[in-house]
């Protein structure tokens, strides 16, 4: 790829190193609530990356012409737009996720994500790095979203997608789904386990 | 009256912001670590929330719904931008409000109140308020009032209050206790909060 090194750092630091959910803990409201089933999840890891990208670039372009004072509105404006954009998509094309998701597209607005990503890099950096690391964090972000939604929904209703993967011979066996995964605490727990997972594989993470 | 209260315990125990729809995260894992500033961030959540919600009720109501302002005009898909304009306005105004006429109070709460604006809970009050509208009057969790938004203020703002003093006061004791060293800080975090949410959810099968 034609990237240079610093762009290239751009895309990947945050889908691993320098993970927005798990390392810079931003954005884990919707982290959490979105995760039960992998559809909602998945589209909302792909709407989230689509904003984040977007709103950086933006933000990128005007960052000489914000007043420093009022950047905090302007960065909501930009993304509140954006948020209704792509709302309004999925209320046209994929209504039944777009109920699924209900108040949590609403809430990409107030996402962490969104406002430290544009205040920590997009204020500073040219349109194309910071289109990169858009893409990166929101990826990023959508790969938590994957994982703890995989688990969620595989242990909760032996279900991928909507298709169930556990078969019947199984459940005549004596096996049962798992409710609590479909519930609140089960999502926390499993952040809790990626989270220590990945500090025990990469000790500079560790907290004191 | 009694929908009003039932309104105000309902969103304080079972509809808590963040053990049943996770709102708030970022700040509440951020702020939490001691118990006088967790306090400090909740009133101002409370003070926030019961003047945003009112407004943005009112805004909704009397001006976004559909032929609200004239027969056959429906501003909903301006919600977003507006809700948040509103919050982040408000948030500017009573921080100025505080700073002039109560200057003990805002070097309590000042460092705070910016960090509301994008705080998930506020604005989350305010989308599943929009949502409440529309419910039958006889549902408990309906808002037909500018009364029944006053109670649901209260109530979510006072809810997610109680969730980060009771998280502090637990985190302030974890200090110091001997955790493996990949949980300390977040990791730990995630499963106190998972273990809470577990709690709460036995408020859930009370009947208002």
């Amino acid at each position: 790829m034609g990237l240079s090194k610093k762009n290239k750092e751009a895309l990947t630091a945050p889908l691993f190193k320098d993970n927005p959910v798990t390392v810079q803990v931003l954005g884990i409201c919707s982290a959490l609530a979105v995760t039960n089933k992998l559809e909602p999840a998945i589209v909302m890891g792909l709407s989230v990356t689509i904003i984040v990208a977007m709103a950086n670039v933006i933000i990128s372009l005007i960052r000489n012409t914000i007043p420093n004072r009022i950047r905090i509105i302007v960065q909501l404006v930009v993304v509140a737009a954006l948020v209704t954009l792509v709302s309004e998509v999925l209320k046209a094309y994929a209504y039944d996720v777009s109920v699924q998701l209900s108040v949590y597209i609403g809430l990409i607005i107030t996402n962490c994500i969104l406002m430290g990503r544009l205040e920590a890099f997009a204020m500073q950096n040219k349109p194309w790095p910071s289109f990169l690391d858009g893409i990166g964090n929101g990826l990023g972000y959508a790969m938590i979203l994957v994982i703890v939604a995989f688990f969620r929904e595989f242990f909760g209703t032996g279900a991928l997608l909507g298709y169930q993967i556990i078969p019947q011979s199984v459940y005549d066996a004596g096996y049962m789904n798992n409710g609590l995964m479909l519930m609140t605490p089960a999502a926390f727990i499993l952040i809790a386990c990626i989270v220590w997972y990945q500090r025990a594989k990469d000790e500079s993470l560790q907290e004191k | 009256m009694e929908h009003f209260i039932s309104l105000l315990v309902r969103s304080v125990f079972v509809d808590n912001m963040v053990f049943a729809f996770f709102l708030g995260m970022c700040s509440f894992l951020a702020v939490s670590k001691s118990v006088k500033t967790a306090v400090g961030l909740g009133i101002a959540v409370i003070f926030v929330q019961v003047i945003t919600l009112p407004v943005n009720y009112l805004l909704q109501t009397k001006v976004l719904a559909a032929d609200a302002l004239a027969t056959g005009v429906d501003l909903t898909f301006l919600a977003f931008i507006l809700f948040i304009a509103v919050i982040a306005g408000i948030v500017q105004l009573v921080e100025m409000i505080v700073e002039r006429f109560a200057p003990a109070l805002y070097n309590q709460l000042g460092i705070f109140l910016p960090l509301i604006a994008v705080n998930c809970a506020i604005m989350g009050g305010s989308l599943f308020m929009q949502q409440r509208i529309g419910l039958a009057a006889d549902n408990t969790q309906a808002i037909t009032s500018v009364w029944d938004s006053v109670a649901y203020a209260i109530g979510s703002g006072f809810g997610w209050m109680v969730a980060i003093v009771l998280f502090a006061a637990i985190r302030e004791k974890i200090e110091y206790s001997n955790i493996p060293k990949p949980l300390r800080g977040l990791g730990i975090a995630f499963i106190t909060v998972g273990l809470m949410a577990m709690a709460f959810m036995c408020f859930s099968g009370i009947k208002m």
